[in-house]
């Protein structure tokens, strides 16, 4: 059984204020199996992060259906952790509170939660920071921080909406080492959204190549090679290649739109 | 060293304007019952405190219970006005429905100055500790309440978002999101708030009570003890800064967190 099903989805935001309604998503459907780590690669403003957050239950898709581990998505849930663009972070909470929120949600006592939130915050190394206010934080730390919140609700979907993109390269590769390790520990379930080709093709077991606006899938692409990724090797740059070239074509094809 | 010299340069202008005052009084320019002295009026308010040799009357030794009539009203109005402001408040920003049916109705109420209702007050109340409770209320209660409004309406949403996400039902979004987001701008609702509350029953006190700073002030002013209502001020101006110093000291320990440069809390 598939973990994550879209079914002919289309999302239209209603513009009352310009008297337009915008096509953002235009009958995408997509089923993710379980144990997948399934990539969102696209431009920017092609709806990748409305197609997650439609998936988080964020907003509700104006056709077709969501349905997650068999059941319709109406709405979030912690089944489904979600890292955000930005990291969102409850600001008047120290980083082990805002790791344990969902613990505190569950009325667990403080002794509890700081437990539980120990294993996570030395997973994304911030042993150290425990007691440090996202204000105290660099941009990157506060992602991580962001990660493991979603990593404690052991959720059975995780959904990334480009969590490394603000990283240095350094911390970007530690960070998706770490990912991998973690979700071939944790068996779960993984959407990715980048708009880094390199990125997808380390990160995926598959890509979703997505057109501009309005956002379909453009090509699933399966992605059999081994890990950790050789990113020098002929079938990456094979893949990278044919990745690069779907995405000149989108371009030339939007100009000549623009053109015409 | 530093923190010294720093309480001498705060000290600096009122020492001047006192020394200026003393001597300005005592120059025999006026006639000393119209601006009495400082050291008169601090001898005035010592006897109103400690009752050593009765120049305040039947004032003397009187001081503490003056003040805590005074505020004993501010405390049970202004409590009243932070629950009820802070709650309504926070409904009001987070319900559509909420705010549709109740705000016209405040928004209306709110220009209405609340000394206006001192006859209203008294007719309900009566002479006593009520229309002042009711007064303070009024003043502090309107700007508690549009702090609080703005604090819920200017929460970030990716933060509703994030805890939902998390799980949260709409019960625990109030408390352990919109609340802690709305506190700062609750706060400075609270610091407008104590400054209203102070002046309002200082009025209260000088037409619908008969005990408190504010009827002293203005019981002295009818015997032309000015000497008196000038200690009386300076009584009022002394507990509002104490209270809104208090206020302050409470508002930097629930917002320690907004300093993103405190070093109190390093290692775990
Ligand atoms: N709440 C909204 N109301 C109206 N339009 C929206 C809303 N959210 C997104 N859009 C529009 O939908 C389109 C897709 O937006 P989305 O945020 O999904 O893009 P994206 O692929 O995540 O881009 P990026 O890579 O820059 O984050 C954009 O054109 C955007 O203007
Ligand atoms: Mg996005």
């Amino acid at each position: 059984m598939a973990s994550i099903e879209l079914r002919n989805i289309t999302k239209i935001f209603r513009d009352a204020k310009r008297k337009r309604d915008l096509l953002a998503i235009d009958d995408v459907s997509l089923s993710v199996e379980k144990n997948e780590f399934l990539c969102l690669l696209g431009s920017s403003g092609c709806g990748k992060s409305t197609l997650l957050n439609m998936i988080a239950g964020f907003e509700k898709p104006t056709e077709g259906s969501v349905t997650v581990g068999g059941k319709a998505v109406d709405g979030p849930g912690a089944d489904r952790g979600m890292v955000f663009q930005q990291a969102n972070l409850m600001p008047w909470l120290p980083v082990w509170e805002n790791v344990a929120f969902h613990l505190r949600l569950k009325g667990w006592r403080k002794a509890d939660r700081r437990d539980a939130a120990q294993d996570y915050i030395d997973m994304v190394g911030l042993r150290g920071f425990e007691n440090h206010f996202p204000a105290e934080l660099s941009g990157g730390m506060s992602q991580r921080v962001g990660i493991a919140r979603a990593l404690l609700l052991n959720p059975q979907v995780i959904l990334m909406d480009e969590p490394f993109a603000a990283l240095d390269a350094q911390t970007k590769m530690d960070m998706q080492e770490e990912l991998v390790a973690i979700w071939q520990k944790q068996r779960c379930t993984v959407v990715f959204v980048t708009h880094s080709v390199d990125e997808a093709l380390v990160l995926g077991t598959r890509v979703a190549v997505m057109t501009s606006r309005p956002g379909r899938i453009r090509e699933l692409i399966a992605l059999d090679l081994p890990r950790p990724r050789d990113t020098t090797g002929p079938r990456f740059n094979d893949h990278k290649r044919h990745i690069l070239n779907l995405i000149r074509e989108e371009g030339l094809q939007q100009r000549q739109v623009a053109v015409a | 060293m530093t923190a010294l010299s720093k309480s001498w340069e705060r000290a600096v202008v009122p020492l001047f304007i006192l020394a200026t005052w003393e001597v300005f009084s005592r120059s025999g320019f006026l006639p000393a019952a119209l601006l009495p002295a400082p050291s008169v009026v601090l001898h005035t308010w010592g006897d109103w405190i400690f009752g050593f040799d009765e120049t305040s009357q039947g004032n003397t030794g009187r001081w503490l219970a003056d003040a805590l009539s005074s505020a004993t009203r501010v405390a049970a109005g202004y409590g009243i006005a932070v629950v009820s402001g802070v709650a309504l408040g926070i409904a009001i920003g987070w319900w559509r429905w909420v705010e549709r049916t109740v705000e016209p109705t405040l928004q209306m109420l709110r220009p209405v100055p609340p000394v206006s209702w001192i006859p209203l007050a008294i007719i309900w109340f009566g002479i006593a500790n009520k229309p002042a409770i009711f007064l303070v209320f009024l003043g502090a209660f309107f700007p508690i309440l549009m702090n609080t409004i703005h604090g819920v309406k200017t929460a970030d949403r990716n933060l509703i978002r994030a805890a939902s996400m998390m799980g949260a039902t709409e019960q625990q979004l109030l408390r352990h999101v919109v609340f802690p987001a709305a506190l700062p701008s609750i706060f400075a609702g609270l610091r407008i708030g104590i400054g209203a509350a102070w002046m309002l029953t200082v009025t209260a006190e000088m037409v619908a009570v008969k005990s408190g700073l504010g009827y002293v002030l203005w019981d002295s002013y009818y015997f032309l003890r000015y000497d008196l209502v000038l200690a009386a001020m300076a009584s009022i101006g002394l507990l509002g800064y104490a209270t809104d110093a208090l206020i302050k000291v409470l508002m930097s320990a629930a917002l320690h967190w907004q300093h993103g440069s405190t070093l109190q809390s390093r290692e775990g």
